[in-house]
């Protein structure tokens, strides 16, 4: 049985955990604790270590899904679960301008850890506060060839979108790769 | 036993108030990665300061904060190089090339310059040698530790956001392709001109920082500056090596084109989920 990863990343709270539930197979194993600190009660429960969720490809073939931690504390593990990871995915809320500075260090963090094909995604694009496409991409320093995408992490048909998205980057890179 | 230890775990902050409240007079020795510096102080007020990779001369000091011009600069080297800094200082001000305020200001300020910079270093090794001082030949000021250490910790904060938006100086810069951008209209400084004419993918910041004279701080307020104002973008310097990625590798080791059907056979799923 082959098995290879994808990474999902990004600020606290930019919906991780609810992107890799969308489309596993397997309920999500979260290593979710209840939040210690008042200034990150935006919700109840982090994630502390990994998300894991699971798509069966064929019966020779896995895919996981592994969420970061978002919070900076936990920062050690990023490296560790981005080893051999295919490409990854970069969430960052489209209401809360204030993280996007941490959204773009989590990017270049992880593009230092591996140059492997990656996706941005704008979450909770379907919020009445969420930041445009437009500006965001802006204020987040994307370069125009970066693929910068909408999505609500709790809408399957997005989460794939944005899965496949990455996909076809990875499937460019090897032809590139044979130019 | 002399006061000693690392910055890592007591900060120039710290160091700087413990020397003002207890009122020392001594010299603060700090030996960065690539440079040490000696700090001077007389019952805790800044006397004096050194940067040892720098001439510290009155004369070089004066030039530096353009009192005299590179000729009398040059003159003063070749006709004066044997002289104390205090016969240096009286005749200027005896031939009326320069006022006493003048030379107490210039000193001021680059004394004051080099603590600065200090406040930038996370880590080095530091001693204070108690009651040692300055050569006598060397003129010293009396600068209040007070409004350097809340001055400081504002650079501190400064300083660590400005890591954040620019992590390392090994990368280079580019003007951005974005249609629009016109660095024509827009108004830079004489030194953001300096270090925009070296942008270019093959420099790397910290290679334009040093041609440029800039220090870290310098050099990353002016690129933060450009990247906030959307004419440039970081990039890897073209020549450095891609990092390879540790650990196993993403995809078997197998062919090309099996790894194109690998990566189809996953678009095909999870088009179907």
């Amino acid at each position: 049985m082959q098995t290879v990863k994808m990474v999902v990343t990004g600020p606290f709270n930019s919906g991780k955990t609810e992107f890799i539930r969308s489309v596993s197979e397997i309920d999500v194993v979260s290593t979710e604790r209840k939040i210690s600190s008042d200034s990150e009660r935006v919700k109840d429960q982090t994630t502390v270590a990994m998300d894991f969720g699971r798509i069966t490809v064929d019966d020779n073939l896995v895919l996981y899904l592994f969420g970061t931690p978002g919070q900076r504390r936990f920062d050690f593990m990023w490296e560790i679960l981005s080893e051999g990871m295919l490409g990854f995915i970069v969430m960052v809320d489209s209401t809360r301008p204030e993280t996007f500075r941490e959204a773009r260090n989590i990017l270049e963090t992880f593009r230092a850890y591996a140059p492997t094909p990656y996706v941005v995604v704008a979450n909770k694009q379907d919020c009445k506060d969420a930041w445009d496409l437009e500006d965001m991409r802006i204020a987040l320093r994307l370069d125009g060839r970066v693929k910068f995408l909408p999505c609500v992490a709790t809408d399957k048909e997005s989460v794939k979108n944005a899965l496949l998205e990455l996909l076809y980057s990875i499937l460019e890179e090897m032809e590139k790769g044979e130019g | 036993m002399a006061l000693k230890g690392n910055l890592r775990d007591f900060s120039i902050t710290q160091l700087l108030n413990l020397i003002n409240v207890a009122q020392k007079t001594g010299t603060l020795v700090i030996e960065g990665p690539s440079e040490e510096i000696w700090v001077c102080f007389r019952d805790g007020k800044l006397a004096f300061a050194r940067d040892g990779q720098e001439d510290g001369s009155l004369a070089s000091v004066l030039f530096r904060e353009k009192k005299i011009s590179a000729a009398q600069f040059r003159a003063i080297k070749e006709r004066a190089g044997a002289m104390s800094d205090k016969e240096l200082g009286l005749l200027l001000i005896n031939a009326n090339y320069i006022s006493q305020q003048d030379i107490l200001a210039s000193l001021q300020n680059y004394f004051v310059g080099i603590v600065n910079r200090l406040f930038t270093w996370v880590e080095g090794l530091f001693r204070f040698e108690n009651n040692m001082m300055p050569p006598d030949d060397k003129i010293t000021v009396r600068i209040s530790l007070e409004n350097l250490i809340i001055d400081g910790s504002r650079r501190v904060r400064e300083w660590e956001q400005l890591q954040d938006e620019i992590p390392s100086l090994d990368m280079a810069l580019k003007f951005t392709d974005r249609p629009g951008t016109n660095l024509r209209n827009v108004n830079l400084s004489v030194e953001e001109w300096r270090v925009v004419s070296y942008i270019n993918p093959k420099n790397s910041i910290r290679q334009i920082a040093k041609t440029t004279n800039k220090s870290e701080l310098e050099i990353r307020r002016i690129v933060y500056g450009l990247l906030q104002a959307g004419l440039v973008e970081l990039i890897r310097p073209a020549g450095m090596p891609v990092p390879v990625p540790q650990g196993r590798p993403a995809l078997p080791q197998a062919s090309k084109d099996e790894q194109k059907s690998l990566i189809n056979r996953i678009i095909g799923r999870i088009r179907s989920i």
